[in-house]
């Protein structure tokens, strides 16, 4: 990533806590959290309340990533997909301790904190949250 | 407001131009599109050029400015401004002149659109066409451009039953149709089993589904409707354009097999040009993977959602078929400098609706449709275009 490190610790309470956020008008969940509800908008504003995801959901969708980004190289071949949280809203995450062909859609997964990527040999690492099936 | 027809074209072939500078590019695209326009200088009024990453590409902005200066255009001052959408800057820009003019403000335009993608690595390349997607909440996490499209193509199949080699099909049909098209980066025929054993880059997804990385521009000149037959005898109108957005991450969108953009700008268009996908005789769309292209011609309204897969087994969309899709042999084979795409979408349904393309040229071509995507559908551009 190459970025100042506030970039990555400006996350923190996403990325390590599920930290989303709920429309206190339509009871919608977000996360990441958002500034105002797209469904209610205006009527959200300073109505969006901080909420801690459970880290539970089921995959939507999956790929292999076999040819990897700069910080990613290393893991590859590693799979990602998008993951639907219980709370509703969905997000882009590696699954983790799981064979590749184990990995199918429907299949139910939770959050496990996790070294996502790291700038170099010597630079910062990031880290965040992965997928595991639920046991 | 306005009829604005395209009078003239220009390219460069697209691929890797080693010889070339990103200068030399988009002054040679501009000055075939002016010489074919049969304009001067002093009849430009604007000038707007698409290009999604020249500041990491080639570590230039303020690129605007500098293609009037490449161009020849210092001494007149013209005002020219850069427009950015990812990989649909291209026909950004090209909406940003149709509109200037049917808003009455200008009367002749000229659009570039450019990517100097081959100065940078393919991993750096990698890297910065990763910036069109959700930085934090997707490239952060590992996803990669292919993998994002790979992942619409793993729930395609799981929905619809897509195969792999209905993916396959659509290199193929792009590959053949670039052939034909003396400005690809690829002019060869390809294999099934070429596309099918290729490397594997983002599962579902080969290395012959993807787009390659290219250096290429392309540049159209824009003139109100009602003025254009004072340069040229062969104008061809724009009659439908349509823009829409959606989130930037694919996992925030309603559905995960439609770009709902898509469908929003090509309503948009349809509307406007008062004709309805029956009415299409062709189309250049946005096949940066394979899976794009059958999202595409279900999104555009050519095909039922779910038979996509289905419509090229059934070769619908070859230059044979009902519906052309990409006879210029698409991103795939023409190749995709991302800037440039949108335009050089123009200049192949200007040249097929002048009956100038040649051994790939329509019959009868009259009505033509280009569907341009950035990232991964938050942003869609679509352009309907008419002989007059």
């Amino acid at each position: 990533m190459k970025e100042g490190v506030a970039r990555f610790w400006r996350e923190i309470p996403q990325r390590y806590n599920f930290m989303g956020n709920k429309c206190e008008v339509c009871s919608r969940m977000f996360f990441p959290p958002r500034e105002s509800c797209p469904i209610c908008r205006r009527k959200s504003i300073g109505k969006m309340k901080d909420l801690k995801f459970s880290g539970k959901g089921e995959v939507i969708t999956y790929s292999i990533i076999h040819v990897g980004p700069s910080g990613f190289e290393e893991q590859t071949p590693y799979p990602i997909a998008i993951i639907r949280l219980e709370e509703g809203p969905q997000i882009t995450a590696q699954i983790v301790d799981c064979p590749l062909d184990e990995i199918k859609i429907g299949m139910k997964v939770e959050s496990t904190f996790r070294k996502i990527q790291q700038d170099g040999r010597t630079g910062a690492i990031y880290y965040g949250y992965k997928f595991k099936k639920q046991r | 407001m306005r009829d604005v027809a395209v009078i003239g074209v220009g390219l460069t072939k697209f691929g890797e131009l080693w010889d070339k500078s990103f200068r030399q590019l988009i002054a040679e695209a501009g000055s075939k599109a002016i010489l074919d326009a049969k304009i001067e200088g002093k009849d430009i009024d604007a000038l707007y050029v698409g290009s999604m990453s020249s500041g990491r590409f080639v570590d230039q902005e303020h690129i605007g400015a500098l293609v009037a200066e490449v161009s020849g255009f210092s001494q007149l001052h013209i005002p020219a401004t850069r427009v950015e959408g990812a990989c649909a800057s291209g026909s950004l820009a090209i909406r940003e002149g149709y509109l200037s003019i049917a808003s009455g403000i200008n009367d002749v335009v000229v659009v570039g659109g450019i990517e100097k993608m081959n100065d940078v690595g393919g991993s750096e390349a990698t890297d910065i066409l990763a910036a069109a997607s959700d930085q934090e909440w997707e490239a952060f996490f590992g996803a990669t451009f292919p993998g994002i499209y790979a992942m619409i193509a793993t729930r395609h199949m799981h929905e619809y039953g897509t195969t792999k080699q209905q993916l396959a099909q659509v290199a193929v049909k792009n590959h053949a149709n670039g052939v034909n098209n003396p400005y690809a980066q690829y002019q060869s025929a390809i294999s099934l089993e070429s596309v099918m054993k290729a490397t594997m880059v983002a599962y579902p997804l080969g290395l012959m589904d993807c787009s390659p990385v290219s250096d290429g521009a392309a540049s159209v000149v824009l003139c109100a409707a009602d003025k254009a037959k004072k340069f040229t005898d062969k104008p061809v109108k724009i009659i439908g354009s349509g823009q829409a957005s959606d989130t930037l991450a694919l996992h925030g969108r309603r559905d995960i097999c439609t770009l709902d953009a898509t469908v929003h700008a090509a309503k948009m268009a349809y509307n406007q040009a008062n004709v309805t996908p029956k009415d299409i005789d062709f189309a250049e769309v946005h096949d940066c993977f394979t899976i794009a292209e059958i999202c595409a011609i279900e999104d555009l309204g050519f095909i039922e959602k779910g038979k996509g897969g289905t419509a090229i087994d059934n070769k619908i969309t070859t230059m044979d078929g009902s519906l052309p899709v990409n006879t210029s042999g698409g991103l795939k084979a023409k190749g995709h400098p991302v800037g440039a795409t949108g335009v050089a979408q123009i200049v192949e349904l200007t040249l097929q609706l002048r009956n100038e393309a040649g051994k790939r040229q329509v019959k009868d071509a009259r009505i033509g449709l280009a569907h341009n995507v950035g990232g991964s559908g938050a942003t869609c551009v679509v352009h309907i275009m008419e002989g007059m």
